[in-house]
């Protein structure tokens, strides 16, 4: 026998299932009467600093299919990398935003602020970047990943540098398209799956 | 930077051998929405050891009691009155203090206030199915509301729900946000459920099961259970600002 570890493990996760909506975003199942408006429905408030940008994607399962059931929230530092309470952040940027998946088309919207480049614990920058995590039905436990920009410098970011096959790297960064305009998916499994992430 | 930054090292990695297997056969969904590639894994960084903070401003009085909050207060909803509560604690066995706390849930026939959900139990009109409250400072929460009902589901032939509650909790980091789902002592139907049985330690799937908890019973009132959850921890140590390899 040894001593006893004081210690406790994490609650194991179970999946959203297919109503995390009525949970986390209940005014988009028409339930209207409980919250003033759902969490997260701005990562920003007017008066943010920085370039305003708008990014769509879709999630694709391993069929192919942009299934209409994801939901999805980020988090993000302010144009100057600093996170909500940190010294000198943006007072207009929460940072944190919940979205989901269009019920018919499956195309999900997120209007923020471009992140700057954050320091790193032990010094050194990562390129700018908005962590995601994605949960749905058929999901056991929340994906977590990273969507970049392919305007950035992203050479030097510690994360992409540690992507063995490089062109995975591709999937973590989103395709300018237009005036501060990108496009980014999500894919769940198969060709060009999505790196997710454990840290 | 905020101060726990400064003073608390990364996260703990997480212990994926707790949790689900994210491709099971018998959940059939998993089968096409699970990665096949490995994750990807890092010393978590500022960007997932922040996160969303949520002050008790944002609580509305009502929104923790299930059985009213729907119709505000108006009418009440059917079905067995239960308290829920417990506590949100981190692997470093320290209260979670001021975090956020969301549930949903099916009524007591069954039946989710969803578009999708065309279960024969009707829907009750003082039912809406969602509830949210912020922990306290010693990071306990809790919640009224009526004992869900067990539903079938469109998987194998005939699987069926166990009465469960869906969590969604927050921590103070990014990296520590869990979606879970509690289920309740005694329900035979949790040895029979797909989704239960993701998580293939049963001492593990235990730690999901809220005990009938009668000391915090109201006479005439409502029964009680204890869900407590754990979230991950950050590590401490007095070498934890030293150089690597050092």
């Amino acid at each position: 026998m040894v001593q006893k570890l004081d210690t406790l493990q994490e609650t194991p996760s179970q999946t959203a299932g297919p109503y995390v909506h009525i949970g986390c975003m209940p005014s988009f199942t028409g339930i209207t009467s409980i919250y003033p408006q759902d969490l997260g429905a701005s990562p920003i408030s007017d008066g943010a600093k920085g370039e305003i940008v708008t990014i769509r994607g879709e999630v694709y399962d391993g069929t192919g299919w942009a299934f209409r059931d994801a939901m999805l929230e980020s988090w993000q530092a302010d144009a100057n990398g600093l996170f909500p309470e940190q010294e000198g952040a943006d007072p207009n940027v929460s940072g944190f935003a919940r979205f989901a998946a269009d019920k018919e088309t499956g195309v999900w919207e997120l209007r923020t602020v471009k992140p700057g480049p954050v320091p790193m614990r032990g010094g050194g920058y990562q390129a700018p970047h908005i962590s995601l995590w994605i949960v749905a039905r058929g999901i056991n436990i929340g994906l977590n990943t990273r969507l970049y920009f392919d305007d950035e410098d992203n050479w030097d970011d510690p994360l992409l540098a540690r992507i063995e096959q490089r062109p995975r790297v591709d999937t973590l960064i989103a395709t300018k398209i237009g005036e501060s305009e990108y496009r980014f998916d999500i894919r769940l499994q198969g060709e060009g799956e999505t790196v997710f992430l454990d840290l | 930077m905020a101060k726990d930054m400064q003073d608390l090292g990364p996260l703990i990695p997480r212990n994926r051998a707790i949790h689900p297997v994210p491709h099971d056969p018998d959940y059939k969904t998993t089968l096409t929405r699970s990665p096949r590639l490995p994750l990807l894994s890092m010393e978590s960084t500022p960007s997932e050891e922040t996160g969303p903070r949520f002050g008790h401003s944002l609580i509305g009085p009502l929104d923790n009691n299930l059985i009213a909050n729907f119709t505000g207060g108006e009418s009440l909803a059917v079905g067995e009155r239960i308290l829920v509560h417990g506590r949100v604690l981190d692997e470093n066995a320290r209260p979670v203090p001021n975090t956020l706390v969301e549930i949903w849930q099916a009524n007591a026939g069954g039946r989710y206030r969803h578009v999708k959900d065309t279960y024969f139990a009707p829907l009750d009109p003082n039912f809406g199915g969602c509830g949210r409250t912020i922990t306290d400072e010693n990071g306990y929460y809790e919640f009224l509301t009526i004992r869900p009902g067990a539903y079938p589901w469109p998987n194998r032939a005939n699987d069926w729900r166990p009465m469960h509650i869906h969590y969604s909790v927050f921590g103070h980091s990014f990296g520590q946000r869990l979606i879970t789902q509690s289920y309740f002592e005694g329900d035979p139907l949790i040895d029979l459920c797909p989704i239960a049985a993701t998580i293939k330690d049963r001492s593990q799937l235990d730690r999901l099961v809220a005990p009938l908890d009668f000391s915090k019973s109201r006479p005439h009132d409502f029964l009680a259970y204890k869900f407590d959850i754990v979230l991950r921890g950050r590590r401490q140590t007095m070498f934890e600002n030293k150089p690597e390899g050092m």
